[in-house]
């Protein structure tokens, strides 16, 4: 089968501090997959990578049969095909939720303005709150500018999406809404990979879990092998301590 | 032992009407004094009857300051200006200064001032001679341009000014061609018409341009290219690229550290030395030039201002859409940046409209320049006062409708509510 992300040997340092060492990374289309581990052991970093948010110094990461490199025609691309989901939301507060939506597929896709809002209105509809679509995101609760960002990457029709910490940001109560959103999503056949602590809904989605751990990828397994049977100690650990 | 009960809620029907007549009283007596000259209390030895009217003040304001009244004006006025014993006493003062400086004000702008006639000796009073301005109004407005060709000039502004008037009223789509025209078009169009020499126009040469017709000339062409400049250089010297941020730090920072009375100076004397010979650009350019390059400068660094209070995950969530850097600035980055520093910009313009004036070292004449010739002039000499007030009063104009425009655009442009 095809892989539509593929990382090779990927490593990045902060200066003299390496956040990745040796990530070696294939995601097949359709493959649901969640990346989780203690903070600062680079899931995040990871997923950054993938649409180049951050640059990494060593290896290769090809998205889609693009390798990623220092061309910038390239990298925007593969942004317009990688949709991203932010733990603080990042909905642009100067536009209203459905300008909020509209404008990438405007601006980068060349849509007619109509075309673009109709597909804005549908996304919106898809996450329930196209009854907000006039509104500033300001006036949104939290859950809802979740599902509306969420909704903003729908719209560029991306080929894989890309959660960092989602629902971390939110209060309890509006964790349900925003992972309804990312499962119905996950049953409609999204390539994703989701940075979270969440395992419910890991259990409930993802096909392979991903354990990191100081920049490095300690287990990856089938979700159900992962949770029943881990095989490393540090995974052991740490599901202990979340579970 | 207490020679008086503390004010309070028990006695506030006897104390509140005692006070509030003590206290009016004593601003009665100053009333009367500053603007009858008589004195209300005369009959007392002097020295009491100078500082009675604070200490009736005093005692009166004493007696309203009752906590949580029930009486909500009252209670607005103890909050406010009537807090405690020294605040009731600035309140007193303040009050008696304003009172007592009506009157010989009053005097000099109105009652005293002298308006007819047309030359120094008919103003005979003690007051302001606005003869002076009345006399001058045309050259103030517009510098050394003839007198037969001011149409020009009225022309130009009232074609902006119905423009702006009728853009008002119009769809959103209309007006922005109407903006577009106004930005691009009009401009160049405007001065063609008040410097002529083609269409049968005859040329007015820049150096007979003048007063406030010069004034609105130069603030708004600098305004203009100012404005996009300055968001170039922001942009710039947040740059990743090391060329061109050096060389947006480096234009900052030189223009930055120069008076603006030398870079007129040197545009005006010095540059035209380094040009090759036969070239010749007006001076009027030149100046124009140099404040807009000036003034560029700051804007720079109060659009800079706005650019680094913007959360980085706003540049992150617009390159997660495939924005480039272009599409980034213009549809994210400054559309937001910029509306939080409208106060920051708003006091550059102002701060570039006062400094006008300046041009005068290269023997340019906008309304201030104007005033400084004429009262120099033999036959008007001594009317640097009411010269000077016109002008502040023009700019205050001015700057004070600037000041409400831009308050204005941040409330309208306000999403957070």
């Amino acid at each position: 089968m095809s892989k539509i992300i593929e990382l090779k040997n990927v490593n990045k340092w902060f200066d003299k501090f390496q956040v990745l060492k040796d990530i070696d990374l294939e995601v097949a289309p359709q493959e649901k997959i969640v990346i989780c581990g203690p903070s600062g052991s680079g899931k995040s970093t990871l997923i950054r990578c993938i649409n180049r948010l951050e640059e990494h110094q060593e290896g290769n990461i090809i998205v889609d049969g693009t390798e990623l490199s220092e061309s910038t025609k390239n990298i925007e691309k593969i942004r317009a095909e990688v949709g991203m989901v932010f733990q603080q939301f990042n909905l642009f507060p100067h536009l209203s939720i459905l300008d909020n939506c509209s404008l990438a597929p405007i601006w980068v896709k060349k849509l007619p303005k109509k075309q673009a809002e109709e597909i804005a209105m549908d996304n919106l509809k898809r996450v329930q709150i196209d009854d907000q679509a006039l509104k500033f995101p300001g006036q949104l609760s939290g859950g809802q500018q979740q599902r509306a960002a969420i909704a903003r990457a729908l719209c560029m029709e991306p080929k894989i999406m890309l959660f960092d910490e989602p629902t971390s940001a939110l209060d309890p109560e509006m964790i349900k809404e925003v992972l309804d959103v990312m499962v119905d999503l996950a049953k409609g056949g999204m390539t994703m990979l989701v940075v979270t602590h969440e395992m419910g809904f890991a259990k409930e989605v993802a096909d392979y879990m991903i354990f990191m751990d100081e920049g490095k990828i300690v287990e990856r397994a089938k979700t159900k092998e992962f949770f029943e049977n881990p095989k490393s100690e540090r995974t052991k650990l740490f599901l202990s301590q979340i579970l | 032992m207490n020679l008086i009960l503390k004010p309070s809620k028990d006695n506030i029907k006897t104390y509140v009407p005692i006070g509030l007549f003590l206290v009016s009283l004593s601003l009665l007596d100053v009333f009367i004094n500053a603007f009858f000259s008589f004195n209300l209390f005369d009959f007392l030895p002097s020295q009491i009857s100078y500082f009675l009217p604070l200490m009736l003040g005093f005692i009166g304001f004493y007696l309203i300051r009752i906590e949580f009244s029930g009486v909500r004006s009252l209670d607005i006025l103890n909050k406010n200006i009537n807090s405690n014993n020294f605040n009731a006493l600035l309140t007193l003062l303040t009050i008696f200064i304003i009172i007592k400086s009506i009157p010989p004000m009053l005097d000099w702008f109105i009652l005293e001032a002298n308006f007819a006639g047309n030359s120094k000796d008919d103003c005979t009073g003690d007051g302001a001679c606005w003869v002076f301005i009345k006399v001058w109004f045309n050259r103030f407005m517009y510098g050394l341009y003839p007198d037969a060709e001011q149409w020009r000039i009225n022309t130009a502004f009232l074609i902006l000014f119905v423009i702006v008037g009728v853009s008002f009223f119009v769809s959103e789509k209309l007006k922005k061609y109407f903006i577009l025209f106004l930005v691009f078009v009009f401009p160049f169009l405007g001065i063609k018409l008040i410097s002529g020499g083609s269409f049968g126009l005859e040329y007015v040469e820049s150096a007979a341009w003048g007063g406030l017709s010069l004034t609105f000339i130069i603030s708004a062409f600098a305004i203009l290219f100012c404005f996009p400049i300055g968001v170039i250089l922001a942009l710039g010297r947040r740059s990743s690229l090391p060329a061109i941020k050096y060389i947006s730090i480096g234009f900052i920072e030189l223009w930055r550290g120069v008076p603006l009375i030398t870079v007129l100076f040197m545009s005006a004397v010095m540059f035209p030395m380094f040009l090759p010979d036969g070239t010749f650009i007006d001076k009027l350019i030149r100046v124009l030039i140099a404040i807009t390059l000036f003034e560029a400068a700051y804007m720079a660094e109060v659009v800079r201002g706005g650019l680094q209070a913007l959360p980085k995950g706003q540049y992150e969530a617009a390159k997660s859409l495939g924005m480039g850097y272009w599409r980034m600035n213009a549809l994210i980055i400054l559309p937001q940046a910029l509306k939080l520093v409208i106060p920051g910009i708003a006091n550059t313009l102002l701060a570039l409209v006062k400094d006008t004036p300046l041009i005068f070292v290269v023997g340019l004449m906008e309304l201030a320049g104007m005033i400084g010739l004429a009262k120099t002039n033999p036959k008007w000499l001594g009317m640097a006062m009411e010269g000077y007030v016109f002008a502040g009063l023009v700019f205050w104009v001015i700057c004070y409708a600037m000041s409400r425009y831009s308050q204005n655009l941040e409330k309208k442009l306000s999403t957070e509510r």
